[in-house]
């Protein structure tokens, strides 16, 4: 029950770079990804500012069998989990086809793909809709369609918590690992830049309709007002520390503990972080670096800081919110997130939050302007999900 | 407003242009009498294809032609045996 549960591959897929080495020479140097929508018209929109993925030709990755059939959405993800697998040094082809499971978390499925199918079912009539609308716009459908391209029969699934499923979803992966399964592809992509998506994401009432990159999105600031969306995320290879070993493989590091909480009467997110330090049978002296949810909500970002506060001491662990970089990717943004921990450990190097000039009364030693040299040997990510969601996953190099 | 012929060519450009070409080939002369799932295209990928099929020759195909109709030759021959009845 208590088996190790280690990392051997990262795919990537950001605003601020295609693949994780690309998408890491970007971060460190706090090269941001986000500028004005060019995806479709944007102006009529109060909010114009996103964080879009540039020079993805899914072509040049997929075969055309797929093309009709996919989303954006879907398009990345199976490139992610394709780069993801690469990096462990893993052909699936090789190895027994219910070993290997797909965990991922969605936030909103192939949206760009049922916009132009509900554009043809009004405008010319239902027979125009492609059959594959039948899943191509279903949360499950990277999950679906990644365990049939690479012939992954284990124990799969999809979890739909917002941004606090790209931790959720890795979860489950270790809670399937923990039962017997040797690998299981897990993570999460998010995209939902069209204009159909770009109307459902302005419900929210979060976000920033600031028109300087610069300016947009500042978690912990005095002038945060909203977050700036964006697409992309990552895909992890997990295994048992045991199958990795045998095998030879590069480690990045451990999932060491987790734990998921709801807002109730009180915020749910300190419990989750000391819940998540309790698995990991850690004390928060521990914890080398936080990369945090950064909402950017005034509210919210209060909330944040006071779970941190109140568990690691004021300003006493170095905060960082490098999807300032990004946009806020929904699933896919807590994902990338222990995707960057793991490069960070690496690199022994934080990268900043960019932009943000941090108000005093949070309390926060946030990593701001540059990145600072630390060895980081265990880091804890944060995702709070839309509706009350609050997860915390510790990782450990 | 019906076309008179169906042929191997028009299967293999609705195929392509509703579903793409499957890795390794995909459909030509030589695989007239191989399965479908054989060349490469699912049940949803001949459901896509009855549907353009029936737009574009304005014809309603029978929902035996999907369950029955499992290689290239036999689908082809259902169409035309469509196309050859007069619209009721």
């Amino acid at each position: 029950m208590t088996a190790s549960v280690v990392v051997t591959g990262l795919g990537v897929v950001a605003p601020n770079g295609l693949g994780a080495k690309d998408y890491w020479s970007a971060t460190r140097v706090g090269k941001s990804g986000i500028g004005p929508l060019t995806r479709f018209d944007a102006s009529p929109y109060p909010a114009k500012l996103a964080g879009e993925i540039d020079g993805f030709v899914a072509e040049e990755h997929l075969p055309s069998r797929l093309m009709p059939q996919t989303d954006q959405v879907t398009r990345l993800s199976l490139v992610a989990a394709d780069w993801a697998l690469a990096d462990a040094g893993v052909n699936p082809a090789e190895l027994p086809a219910f070993d290997m499971g797909v965990i991922t978390a969605s936030s909103a499925g192939g949206f760009e793909f049922s916009q132009n199918e509900l554009k043809s079912l009004w405008s010319k009539g239902g027979e125009y809709v492609s059959a594959y609308q039948s899943f191509a716009w279903f949360y499950a459908v990277n999950t679906g369609q990644i365990s049939i391209r690479n012939g992954m029969k284990g124990p799969s699934g999809v979890v739909v918590t917002d941004q606090a499923g790209g931790l959720d979803a890795v979860a489950q992966a270790r809670r399937q690992i923990r039962k017997g399964t040797s690998l299981v592809v897990a993570g999460a992509v998010d995209a939902l830049l069209c204009s159909w998506g770009w109307v459902g994401l302005h419900t929210s009432g979060r976000l920033s309709t600031e028109q300087d990159p610069a300016r947009a999105y500042l978690p912990f600031d005095d002038r945060a007002a909203g977050h700036v969306p964006g697409e992309g995320g990552a895909l992890l290879i997990l295994e048992s520390a045991d199958s990795a070993r045998a095998r030879g493989a590069k480690v990045y590091g451990e999932i060491a503990g987790y734990a998921a909480t709801f807002d109730g009467r009180e915020p749910g997110l300190r419990k989750a972080v000391e819940l998540a330090l309790a698995d990991a049978g850690m004390v928060p002296s521990d914890v080398d670096v936080v990369f945090a949810d950064g909402a950017a909500e005034p509210e919210l970002d209060r909330i944040e800081a006071q779970a941190l506060v109140e568990v690691f001491g004021e300003r006493g662990v170095p905060v960082t919110a490098p999807k300032t970089m990004t946009g806020r990717l929904y699933a896919g943004a807590a994902a990338l997130d222990l995707a960057t921990a793991f490069l960070a450990m690496e690199a022994g190097l934080i990268p900043a939050t960019a932009h943000t000039e941090p108000a005093d009364r949070y309390g926060l030693d946030l990593v701001v302007s540059q990145p600072r040299t630390a060895d980081v040997r265990t880091a804890l990510v944060i995702a709070r999900g839309h509706g009350g969601f609050n997860s915390a996953m510790l990782v450990r190099s | 407003m019906s076309q008179a012929t169906f042929t191997l060519d028009d299967l293999k450009r609705i195929l392509l242009e509703g579903s793409g070409a499957p890795e390794g080939g995909g459909l030509d002369g030589d695989s007239l009498d191989t399965e479908f799932s054989d060349i490469g295209y699912d049940s949803l990928a001949l459901l896509e294809t009855a549907s353009r099929i029936e737009r574009e020759y304005g014809i309603e195909l029978d929902e035996s032609v999907m369950g029955e109709a499992t290689t290239p030759r036999v689908f082809i021959d259902a169409v035309i045996g469509h196309l050859a009845v007069p619209a009721a």
